[in-house]
């Protein structure tokens, strides 16, 4: 029998945190449940009251919200002016059978982000505040509504990628950015992965702003140009020259079909028992780390971030082959992003981390959440 | 003026074992104890403080650094970290009880990584220097604070530096993807590295900012970019501050993010007109140089729509850079504004909050009345796109007088800032400079989670201590320290 508590206020909210002697599940809609370590907590806490937007300022690029409000609203909000979040936030539902694409807290707490990360950041990159209540029942901010500001400890980026356990998240303050006026995709067919590596590189080390590079094995390598228009098809010419190959072009409909899915992983989407990761790495060492892996089990993959981010699904395993993926890696690190719960709660689902940095981490858990009640588990075993 | 903890008689007397003991870990010139030779570590760039530290030590190695602090750690010493010594804020100010960890000898660039656009650097090295190391590629770091000849990287993490071109390429901490740190106890650990993101906490972001008080950076791996392919700028003059505002305003909300905005009042125009004769107009009180960077043909595309939004703002004064030597020379007089007020008056204090932008007028106002009342005149150089204002107060420090009423005049127009809805600090740093503001800005409760978060990196507060936080906790008391319904249990703690 779950327990679940609806506080409406953060007041409410404090005391639920003062009062609880036993682990607190946070939930905005539930979509992120699948990702991460499985919950250890029997009761939850529905973060839905606290939802709306309380300000939207275009000309001053900033968006103060409610944790628990939809992204997609808040997306469809901001277009109406021209603007995005531009790190891309991804919707995993297709890939982890959620219903929709979840809140913006959510989205904050996962600091996940799109292909757009290696020209614009991650959410942790476009987060300027945060409210919130501390496990030991504490409201507190940090940041404010400004786009440029280093007044005290930026807490927000420290929250953003947290997971819950640190502090349950009343409202976070993003920065919004014009959205481009249009988009192209260069697409070249027929280079393996280190030809396709070597030409993401060399077009990010362009000029051109290179804003998605993917290599999709089999299929194609591309190239997202955005902007104003003369800009974009300057730019795509400049690109043809310099990779001296043959180049095909997505308009900026088709390009931006091509982006989404690769965003969404939508590559995985058809085998849901199969376990997919997603690894960080130098983009140079991509190529080396999928040979390796090779040889050690099957896999399906992709390129993203001109080879920084590595996604392969594997077969079925015990283990979700967590001993193969990460004995591969030498530097960079390996997320579980979807696995079966119960292998979710035996596998590391993120990295590893060395001995004092692991404590480390857990003098901050305990910094904010001196008993443990917030999500524990949700990241690491004991935080 | 503002005080410093008072320092530990016991620690002192023991300088001379002290100085003995870190010679073990650094032999020879590393360790300075002649109080002739520490002159030179005094100060930084808030002059108007002064203290000789407890003793000096240069270290080279990261194994060095880490024998320092787990020393310290041992022992209960104070450290203060210092870079270059750039701190407008006076993060750098040494304690009379506290080794000075001097890091200007990791001053060499390690690795170029151009495949994947980065650079691993130690972090003595300057940020103008890692520019130059990668540039003959035609590529460079982003973030330029104005100290950027002198500042090092190492410091431009301590303080999250900005620039002028932050508000289209981000400050320091969106553009270093790992750093390696040394923690108070001695331990060294890695965070990030030339892949992107954090397995686990976001400590990198943490870090970054956070002033000197957590660790100790002994190594800095920095994204580099290809520099755009060209730049030109916009000159634009207006009768009030409010159209420049305006204009701001509209440039952003047609969707275009300039790769720099700058904004200068009066004063501040005419300062720096007479001194680099840059061609300013001096019939308008809001200058705004506008610059747009990227390939030729988005350049001139966006140059025109800015200047028609100029136009429609009633600009009176509108020029456009036709060459580079004019595009260097709008920008001479703002590059050379606090040197240009440097000589109309024999000191001045640089402020550095940050506003939402549509308050601008409002906030001029006030700095009006307020300069009156004072009785000493301000310059405003402002990062227009994000909101960044740095008001230039003049005064003179021979007289103490002028001192006080700059520094009350200062924290007023701080507080101003922060009721405006903006912040204490855009992108110099709390420091001593702004610590006893803190509160303004932040309640007890804010302030006790970061000093909570501090206790879990320095759980005796060794490392800078006397910086940022307006008032020092043991962590232990802190550990207790929930506030209630807004009351603060400890209501009776010293404040400084």
């Amino acid at each position: 029998m779950v327990d679940i508590l609806r506080p409406t206020t953060e007041r409410e909210l404090a005391e639920i945190a003062q009062a609880a002697n036993t682990p607190l599940e946070i939930i905005g809609t539930g979509t992120k449940r699948g990702l991460g370590r499985p919950s250890e907590s029997s009761r939850h806490v529905d973060m839905s009251s606290f939802s709306g937007v309380i300000a939207y300022e275009p000309e001053e690029l900033i968006l103060d919200v409610a944790a628990g409000t939809r992204l997609s609203e808040v997306e469809s909000l901001i277009a109406a002016r021209g603007q995005q979040l531009a790190f891309e936030p991804p919707d995993y539902s297709a890939l982890l059978g959620s219903a929709h694409s979840g809140t913006v807290g959510g989205l904050v707490a996962c600091n996940l982000a799109g292909p757009r990360r290696i020209k614009a950041g991650a959410a942790r990159d476009h987060i300027l505040g945060v409210r919130g209540v501390t496990g030991a029942g504490d409201i507190f901010k940090a940041g404010a509504r400004v786009v440029k500001n280093v007044t005290g400890y930026d807490l927000p980026k420290l929250l953003t990628g947290s997971w819950g356990t640190l502090a349950a998240m009343t409202s976070v303050i993003l920065k919004v950015l014009p959205a481009p006026e249009t988009e192209e995709t260069v697409v070249l067919t027929g280079l393996d992965d280190g030809q396709a590596v070597n030409a993401m590189s060399l077009a990010m080390q362009s000029p051109c702003e290179v804003s998605g590079a993917a290599h999709l094995p089999g299929e194609a390598t591309y190239l997202r140009l955005e902007g104003i228009a003369p800009s974009v098809s300057y730019r795509r010419d400049q690109l043809a020259k310099l990779l001296k190959k043959p180049i095909e072009v997505l308009a900026a409909k088709n390009s931006a079909m091509k982006w989404r899915s690769i965003r969404d992983g939508a590559c995985f989407i058809d085998r849901h028992d199969h376990p997919v990761w997603k690894i960080s790495v130098a983009p140079s060492e991509a190529p080396e780390l999928i040979r390796i892996l090779k040889e050690r089990t099957n896999l399906r993959y992709i390129f993203d971030w001109a080879g920084g981010l590595v996604w392969i699904e594997v077969p079925p395993a015990p283990d979700a082959h967590a001993a193969v993926v990460r004995s591969a890696l030498s530097n960079g690190h390996a997320t579980l992003i979807r696995a079966p719960e119960a292998t979710r709660a035996t596998v590391d689902v993120f990295h590893p981390q060395p001995q004092a940095l692991a404590a480390l981490s857990a003098r901050v858990k305990e910094s904010f959440d001196p008993r443990h009640i917030l999500n524990p588990g949700r990241m690491y075993r004991g935080i | 003026m503002l005080t410093m903890p008072i320092p530990d008689a016991e620690v002192i007397a023991r300088r001379a074992e002290i100085a003995t003991d870190l010679r073990q870990i650094v032999p020879g010139e590393g360790v300075v104890e002649a109080p002739i030779q520490m002159r030179a570590f005094e100060t930084d760039g808030l002059t108007a403080y002064r203290q000789l530290p407890l003793v000096v030590v240069l270290p080279e190695t990261t194994a060095q650094v880490s024998d320092i602090l787990k020393y310290a750690h041992e022992k209960g010493i104070k450290v203060v970290p210092r870079g270059a010594g750039t701190s407008l804020s006076g993060g750098a100010l040494p304690l009379a009880d506290g080794i000075l960890l001097g890091m200007a000898k990791f001053n060499r660039v390690l690795e170029i990584d151009y495949a994947n656009r980065c650079a691993v650097v130690q972090p003595g090295v300057t940020n103008l220097a890692i520019t130059k190391a990668v540039e003959h590629k035609g590529f460079y770091y982003a973030p330029d604070p104005s100290s950027q000849i002198a500042c090092t990287i190492g410091g431009n993490v301590a303080e999250n530096s900005g620039g002028v071109h932050c508000l289209k390429y981000g400050l320091t901490a969106n553009n270093v993807l790992g750093i390696e740190m040394v923690l108070i106890t001695g331990e060294v650990i890695r965070l990030g590295g030339k892949h992107l993101d954090s397995e686990g906490y976001d400590l990198l972001g943490l870090m970054t900012g956070s002033e000197g008080l957590l660790g100790v950076v002994t190594e800095v791996t920095v994204r580099i970019l290809q520099k755009p392919e060209t730049a030109r700028a916009v000159l634009v003059g207006f009768p009030t501050s409010e159209d420049a505002g305006q204009c701001v305003a509209d440039i952003i909300s047609a969707g275009i993010i300039p790769g720099g905005m700058e904004m200068m009042d009066r004063p501040a125009i005419h300062a720096a007109e007479e001194f680099v004769h840059a061609d300013y107009p001096l019939d308008v009180e809001a200058l705004l140089i506008v610059e747009l960077d990227g390939p030729q043909v988005e350049v001139d595309h966006l140059i025109s729509r800015v200047s028609h939004i100029a136009t429609a703002n009633k600009s009176t004064t509108l020029r456009i850079s036709a060459s580079e030597e004019e595009r260097l020379l709008f920008w001479a007089g703002r590059k050379a504004a606090f040197p240009a007020v440097g000589r109309i008056s024999p000191d001045y204090l640089c402020m550095d909050g940050t506003i939402p932008r549509k308050r601008l007028p409002d906030v001029l106002q006030g700095m009006a009345e307020l300069s009156l009342r004072y009785r000493l005149r301000v310059a405003n150089v402002f990062h227009a796109g994000d909101g960044n204002l740095h008001p230039l107060i003049l005064y003179d420090a021979n007289d103490p007088d002028e001192l006080d009423r700059a520094e009350a005049f200062g924290a007023d127009i701080l507080r101003l800032c922060v009721k405006v809805g903006g912040v204490l600090t855009g992108e110099h740093g709390v420091g001593i400079e702004k610590r006893d503001l803190m509160p303004e800005m932040f309640s007890e409760a804010d302030l006790a989670q970061q000093m909570r978060v501090k206790c879990a990196f320095d759980a005796q507060g060794l490392l800078n201590p006397g910086k940022v936080f307006p008032t020092l906790h043991r962590c232990a008391e802190l550990g207790r320290m929930h506030v209630k319904g807004g009351d603060l249990p400890f209501p009776e703690i010293p404040r400084f």
